[in-house]
């Protein structure tokens, strides 16, 4: 690891000015993602921001519309077994609860997880060419072990996946990132804060020179879905392990009709993978395997595999079929019993 | 257990040592730390406590388990300087009068261990594991125990422990063997 300076910040404000002054500092809260870069020498923040005494970032609570906000250091438990998540956001605790383990879990945050690096290998170690690591280094993926790397989005420049499990379900239900920087605080939609790699990979989201993430909140309307939702991840160990695809899906339904869909995929691409026309296609339709076949098409039109993933364009596609079954069937995956109904 | 409730109002800054106060297995203790300085590698390197195990170093295996503030976590991914004001139980805060923890007496009961180095994170893990009271079957013992690998493969009396406890505690019936 090496040296760095630590903060210890006690308000919002007092954060943004040391993240605003120093653009190779870094806001520390739970540190699962970033301790554990700092080791492999991946992160060499000169700075660690310590916001975890930062009251206003803690909390979940309801907004005036009938939402409900989460606070930046929420640690993931504590929102995957919140009664108002699990009754109203179902598909955001299962989302949760798919990922990582109860230790990592009780320290990792709501902001930190969206902040998280990818896990791609070459980016993880220093001693490959890695261009989100080291621009204009190249990419080591193409060419190279690329198992669990994207098959949507990607770039000649990189080929890397967002990890997380908690994204893909904020991305379905279309949350909105709340951001607070020198210039005041912004609303960042959820599908507009992480981005495609293009040209420019050593950049993960849409965040500006000293903002920090203060909370995510939850729409009204994505509560509508307690019942028609699932979230099923594919992966090659059955627990603590980062997903090949997942699906996060949400329906609204009359009958054996759908009225309205969201869908969104993991471990595909750069970001939670969303499609509006998939979505669009499914709205007035028979919940039935040829109108969860034309979405899963839909969503992945285009998709391109490389030497090790190209089996999961297929994989994928059967999980968004599977998973939209369970959504209208009322029979969501379940997180301990892993078999898939 | 509150250290001290008027945490510095205002912010350290620096690469300097870092004063912090925490209670270590119910005693009260002030530390000088580094800012770099892992809470596994205060424990073992700084204060010799060396129940508490480095294995990958990166949250990934488990034995540096402790319990801060009740929720159990990975030592090896939290900065010491960080833990100021927090209360850290590790596996030798578990039978402070000598007196062994229902699960640790349980481990023993049910051999639930081969070349010992994974246990106690194991036992840190399934304490916490006890006391948050969400595994009500043997299948979700395993579940909510995939933080913690045993490469002796002792898996099945682990959970056969663990499993003994919630048991005595009426928190979960007897799964009958066919």
């Amino acid at each position: 690891m090496n040296r760095f300076s630590y903060h210890r910040a006690d308000t919002i404000d007092d954060a943004v000015r040391a993240l605003a002054a120093d653009p190779a500092a870094k806001i520390i809260a739970g540190g699962t993602n970033l301790v554990d870069l700092m080791k492999y020498d991946v992160e060499k923040p000169s700075t660690l921001i310590d916001v975890t005494r930062i009251e206003a970032l803690k909390g979940i609570s309801e907004t005036e519309d009938g939402g409900l906000r989460i606070g930046a250091l929420v640690p993931n438990t504590t929102v995957a077994y919140d009664e108002r998540v699990a009754s109203r956001y179902p598909l955001l605790a299962s989302a949760i609860l798919a990922g990582a383990t109860p230790q990592l879990r009780n320290a990792a945050t709501t902001g930190g997880n969206l902040n998280q690096r990818t896990r791609c290998y070459y980016f993880n170690d220093v001693a490959t060419p890695c261009n989100k690591r080291e621009p204009g280094s190249g990419c080591s993926a193409i060419g190279g072990l690329n198992r669990i790397h994207a098959i949507l989005g990607a770039s000649e420049h990189c080929i890397a996946t967002h990890p997380s499990d908690m994204c893909v379900g904020l991305a379905a239900l279309g949350a909105d990132v709340h951001v607070v920087g020198p210039d005041g605080e912004r609303v960042i939609p959820f599908a507009d804060y992480h981005r495609l790699p293009r040209d420019a990979p050593q950049r993960d989201n849409t965040l500006r020179l000293g903002e920090i993430v203060v909370s995510i909140v939850l729409p009204p309307d994505a509560a509508s879905h307690g019942v028609h939702h699932s979230y099923l991840k594919l992966r090659d160990r059955l627990s603590y392990a980062f997903a090949l695809v997942s699906v996060a899906t949400a329906l609204t339904m009359e009958g054996g009709t759908i009225s309205s869909a969201r869908i969104a995929l993991g471990g595909v691409a750069h970001k939670p993978w969303r499609r509006q026309e998939a979505e669009t296609a499914l709205a007035g339709r028979a919940a039935d395997e040829h109108s969860f076949a034309v979405a899963a098409d839909l969503l992945l039109d285009g998709a391109q595999g490389h030497e090790h993933n190209a089996f999961k364009v297929e994989l994928a596609r059967r999980a968004v079929i599977r998973a939209l079954g369970q959504a209208a069937a009322g029979t969501p995956q379940s997180q301990t019993d892993k078999r898939i109904a | 257990m509150s250290v001290h409730r008027d945490l510095p109002a205002r912010a350290i800054v620096g690469t300097q040592t870092v004063t912090i106060a925490i209670a270590l297995n119910g005693e009260r203790r002030s530390l000088k730390v580094s800012p770099a300085t892992t809470l596994l590698d205060l424990l073992r390197h700084d204060l010799a406590l060396t129940g508490t195990k480095k294995g990958c170093d990166h949250g990934q295996c488990g034995a540096c388990t402790v319990i801060i503030d009740g929720q159990r976590i990975n030592s090896c991914l939290q900065l010491a300087v960080m833990q100021d004001g927090k209360a850290i139980t590790t596996i030798e805060g578990l039978s402070p009068d000598g007196a062994l923890h229902p699960l640790q007496a349980a481990f023993i009961e049910r051999d639930a261990f081969q070349c010992g180095y994974c246990t106690p994170g194991q036992i840190c893990s399934g304490v916490a594991l006890i006391a948050e009271g969400r595994a009500t079957s043997r299948e979700e013992i395993r579940e909510h125990m995939s933080g913690n690998i045993c490469r002796c493969g002792a898996y099945p009396n682990i959970v056969d422990a663990i499993e003994d406890v919630l048991v005595q505690r009426g928190q979960l019936m007897k799964e009958t063997v066919e």
